[in-house]
C-alpha cells in the first residue's frame, strides 16, 4: 500500500482554485519541507481550509499544480488530516482507530496493539469501548487526532485543531501534536489562535484573500511582520 | 443480527424443502362453496387415512378453478357448472367428468322481505318480483358456478340484468361468504348455495326466502386434469381422489356430513361411471 | 380448520392449527425480508453512491415501487410460476416458496429506497473522512451499510410490516391451502368470507400483537446496539 515515496516536500506552484467564478486561491506558491510545525494564519475566508484540503489531495487545483515529494498523484500515502469538525464513525473509540489502521494497510495481527498505543497516546485508554459519538468534544478531537496518527503520517494537516475547545482540552490536543512533531511528523496547521501558533509553530505563513503574503520563522514573524496585511492582522484590525 | 438472519434463512429453506419433499400430495382447484361449507375438512382426513394422499385445496370460483386446471396448476378440479365442465373436457383440458353430488341454491333475503317473495315456491316469479320492486340484489359477479346459475335464472325469468347493473342489482365480484356479508349489510337478496348458507355464521337478519324449486338444483362434478396437456399432473394420485369421491365409501362420507343436523350435500354419482 | 371459538381461547389452549398458521406467516415474511434485504441493501447502497445517466429515473421508479399493489405483484408472480408460465417447470406455484418470492418482490423496493436515502445521508456526512482515509469504492459501500445498520433495521421492519400485513399476493400465489399455505392474513380473509367476524377480528388482533412484538424486539436490539456502538 505504502510506496517508498516521501510525501515531502509538499509544493504548491501557482495554484489557483475557483468555484463558480469565485476565486478562492490566487496563484499561490508554497513549499512545506520536513522540520518544525508550520502554521498558516490569516483571517476567516482567506482560503486556509481550501489550502489544507488541497494539500490532502481532496481538491484538485483549477490551475497550477500540487506535488508531494515530487509526485503529482494525489492518493494519500503517508499523510492525514484532522478536519475542523471531525466526523466520528458510528463505532467505538477503538473501532474508529482500528478502521483507520486497516485502511492504511496495517496488518490485522498488529491492529489491536496499535489501537492500544494510539488510545494511550491520546489519553483515551479508559474510553476504548465507548461509542465515539458519545464522547465529549475534547475527547472526540483527541480521538480524531489518534485516528489521523493511525495512518503513520509523514505529513499531518490540522484545520483549526482546537476551535471550540476549553483550555484543558486545548492543552491535551497540543501535547499530542507536540509529541507527534518531535517524533518527526511534519505538521501543517491552520489556526486562528495566535497563542497556539506561538506555542507550536516553527514557521508561519500568512495568507489573506486567497494569496500568500508572507513566510517567516515564527519568532521573526511575530516580532516584525513585513507585509501590511500581516501587520494589520497582528494589530487586530479587520482584514479581508 | 447475522445470526437472526441466518436463522430466518434456515427457516425459509426448511420450509421450501418441506414443500418439495411432500410428493404424495395433489392440488385440487375447487369452489368456495365446498371449502366454506366445511365439506373438505370432513372429507379430506378420511381420504388421507385411506390413501395416504394429502389434498391441497385452492378454493376459487368455478370459472377461476377451471382456469387453474387449464393452466396446469391443479391436478383435479371439483366444481359446479356442468356446461363449463363439459367444455373443459371437450377442449382436452380434462380427462373425464364425473358427477359427484348435488345440493341446492336458496334465495336469501332480508327478514323485512321488501319484494314480498318469502315462502314463494317459484324462483322465476320471485326474481321477477324483485326486479319489479327494484329491491336490492347482490350478485357474486365472479364467474363462479353460483354466478352462472344465477344468470341462467334471470335469463329464464326474462329479465335483462345488464340494464339494471349499478341500480338495484349490485355485482361485487367476490366469493359466497363476501356476498352474504354484503347482502346482510345492504338488506339485499342474494342467491346462495345451501351448504355455505347453513355454515355461514353472520346470518342475523337474513332468512331463506325461496327454496325447493327444481330449477335451484346444483350439481357438482369432478375432473382429472389432462396429463397429456400437462405432464406435471399427478395422474395416479389425482385419479385416486376422483375414484374415492364416486366410490360407495366416498359417497357415504359425503352424505354423512351434517351441520346442526342438516345434510348439506346429496351424493348422486352414477355407480356405472366409475373408472 | 379453526373452530369458531374466541381467538383468545385458541391462544390459551395452544391450538395447533393456529400455531401452524402463525409459524408459517412468520417464516414466509421473515424469509421474504431476508431475501429482499440481500437484494435491496446493496442495490440501495449502490444507487446512493453511484452517478450514471438515468439514475434519477431509477430512484423515482424505486420510490414509486414502494407502493406496488400486492395483487399486481401476486398476479405477476403467479403468471411466472404457473405451469403454463416461463418458470412453471419448477412447480413452485401454491407453495410457501412462491409466497416468499412474491413478498420479497413486494418489499425489495421498500428496503432499497429507504437504504438509498439512509446511505446517501450518511455518505454526505462521512465523505471527507473516508476520502482522507483512502477508502476505496467497494469498502465504502460495506462501511456505510455497516455504520447505518441501526437505521437499516427500520427499513427492514418497514418491509416486514408490509409483508406480514399483505393478503393480495400470498392469496394468489399461495392459494390459501389449509395447513400448507394458509397465513394469518389469508385466514382472516377466509373467516370473514365465512361470516365468522369475531374469529376474523381475533386473528387480526393476534397478527397485530405479533407485529408489535417483533417491532419491540427489533427496537430493543437497536437500542442496545446503539448504546454499545453508537
Amino acid at each position: 500500500m505504502r510506496g517508498p515515496v516521501s510525501e515531502l516536500p509538499l509544493v504548491f506552484e501557482a495554484v489557483c482554485y475557483a468555484v463558480g467564478g469565485t476565486q478562492i486561491l490566487r496563484s499561490l506558491d508554497l513549499t512545506i519541507a520536513p522540520g518544525a510545525p508550520s502554521a498558516i494564519i490569516g483571517p476567516n475566508g482567506s482560503g486556509k481550509t481550501t489550502l489544507l484540503r488541497m494539500a490532502m489531495g481532496l481538491l484538485a487545483p483549477t490551475s497550477g499544480r500540487v506535488t508531494w515529494g515530487g509526485q503529482t498523484d494525489p492518493a494519500p500515502r503517508r499523510r492525514a488530516i484532522l478536519f475542523q469538525r471531525p466526523v466520528m464513525l458510528r463505532r467505538t473509540a477503538a473501532g474508529n482507530i482500528a478502521y483507520a489502521l486497516r485502511q492504511a494497510g496495517c496488518p490485522s495481527a498488529r491492529v489491536a496493539g496499535r489501537v492500544e498505543e494510539l488510545l494511550a497516546q491520546a489519553g483515551l485508554s479508559g474510553l476504548a469501548s465507548r461509542p465515539a459519538r458519545r464522547l465529549s468534544g475534547g475527547e472526540q478531537q483527541r480521538l480524531a487526532l489518534a485516528r489521523a496518527l493511525a495512518r503513520d503520517p509523514e505529513l499531518l494537516l490540522l484545520d483549526e485543531p482546537t476551535a471550540n475547545l476549553d483550555p484543558a482540552a486545548t492543552r491535551a490536543v497540543e501535547d499530542i501534536v507536540r509529541i507527534a512533531a518531535q517524533s518527526g511528523v511534519k505538521i501543517l496547521m491552520a489556526s486562528h489562535d495566535l497563542g497556539q501558533v506561538r506555542r507550536l509553530a516553527g514557521d508561519v505563513r500568512f495568507m489573506s484573500a486567497g494569496a500568500m503574503h508572507e513566510s517567516a520563522p515564527a519568532a521573526e514573524f511575530f516580532q516584525s511582520a513585513k507585509s501590511p496585511e500581516a501587520q494589520a492582522f497582528l494589530r487586530g484590525d479587520i482584514v479581508t | 443480527m447475522l445470526k437472526r438472519l441466518s436463522l430466518a434463512l434456515a427457516l425459509g429453506l426448511a420450509l421450501s424443502a418441506g414443500a418439495s419433499a411432500q410428493d404424495r400430495s395433489i392440488v385440487v382447484a375447487s369452489t368456495t362453496s365446498t371449502q366454506d361449507s366445511g365439506l373438505f375438512n370432513h372429507l379430506l382426513p378420511l381420504f388421507k387415512a385411506k390413501s395416504g394422499i394429502d389434498v391441497k385445496v385452492i378454493a376459487q370460483g368455478t370459472g377461476q378453478a377451471l382456469d387453474t386446471g387449464r393452466r396446469g396448476d391443479a391436478d383435479v378440479v371439483f366444481v359446479h357448472a356442468q356446461p363449463q365442465e363439459e367444455k373443459f373436457v371437450a377442449d382436452g383440458f380434462g380427462v373425464k367428468r364425473f358427477g359427484v353430488m348435488y345440493n341446492d341454491f336458496v334465495l336469501i333475503g332480508p327478514a323485512a322481505d321488501p319484494a314480498g317473495v318469502r315462502g314463494q315456491k317459484d324462483i322465476v316469479a320471485a326474481l321477477v318480483a324483485i326486479q319489479q320492486k327494484a329491491a336490492p340484489f347482490v350478485s357474486r359477479g365472479d364467474k363462479s358456478g353460483t354466478h352462472s346459475a344465477e344468470l341462467a335464472l334471470w335469463k329464464t325469468a326474462g329479465v335483462d340484468i345488464a340494464a339494471s347493473k349499478g341500480t338495484w342489482y349490485r355485482e361485487i365480484g367476490q366469493g359466497m361468504g363476501a356476498a352474504l356479508n354484503t347482502a346482510k349489510a345492504m338488506g339485499a337478496y342474494v342467491l346462495a348455495d345451501r351448504g355455505t348458507w347453513i355454515s355461514f355464521k353472520n346470518k342475523d337478519g337474513l332468512v331463506v326466502a325461496v327454496e325447493g324449486d327444481r330449477k335451484l338444483f346444483n350439481q357438482y362434478g369432478v375432473i382429472l386434469v389432462s396429463p397429456q396437456k400437462h405432464p406435471s399432473v399427478k395422474k395416479d394420485l389425482g385419479q385416486a381422489f376422483v375414484d374415492y369421491l364416486v366410490s360407495a365409501e366416498g359417497q357415504a362420507a359425503i352424505a354423512a356430513y351434517k351441520i346442526e343436523g342438516q345434510q348439506l350435500f346429496f351424493p348422486n354419482a352414477d355407480p356405472g361411471q366409475r373408472s | 380448520m379453526l373452530e369458531s371459538a374466541s381467538a383468545f381461547h385458541l391462544i390459551l389452549s395452544g391450538d395447533p392449527t393456529l400455531f401452524a398458521i402463525v409459524r408459517l406467516s412468520l417464516a414466509v415474511s421473515l424469509s421474504a425480508v431476508l431475501l429482499a434485504a440481500l437484494v435491496g441493501l446493496p442495490l440501495g447502497g449502490l444507487l446512493a453512491l453511484t452517478r450514471f445517466p438515468g439514475r434519477d429515473a431509477v430512484v423515482v421508479l424505486i420510490n414509486a415501487f414502494m407502493g406496488l399493489p400486492p395483487v399486481v405483484v401476486g398476479l405477476t408472480v403467479f403468471l411466472l410460476l404457473s405451469r403454463s408460465g416461463p418458470l412453471g417447470s419448477f412447480g413452485l406455484l401454491f407453495t410457501p416458496t412462491a409466497m416468499v418470492i412474491a413478498q420479497a418482490v413486494l418489499i425489495t423496493p421498500i428496503i432499497a429506497a429507504l437504504t438509498r436515502q439512509t446511505v446517501e445521508d450518511l455518505w454526505s456526512e462521512y465523505r471527507d473522512e473516508m476520502n482522507a482515509m483512502g477508502v476505496g469504492p467497494a469498502q465504502r459501500l460495506a462501511t456505510l451499510l455497516y455504520d447505518a445498520r441501526f437505521s437499516l433495521v427500520t427499513a427492514m421492519l418497514a418491509g416486514f410490516g408490509r409483508a406480514a400485513a399483505e393478503v393480495g399476493a400470498v392469496m394468489i400465489v399461495g392459494g390459501n391451502i389449509e395447513g400448507f399455505t394458509r397465513t394469518m392474513t389469508t385466514a382472516i380473509a377466509l373467516e370473514t368470507s365465512k361470516g365468522d367476524l369475531p374469529l376474523a377480528m381475533g386473528l387480526g388482533a393476534i397478527l397485530l400483537t405479533l407485529i408489535l412484538l417483533i417491532n419491540s424486539a427489533a427496537w430493543g436490539v437497536r437500542a442496545i446496539g446503539e448504546r454499545q456502538a453508537g
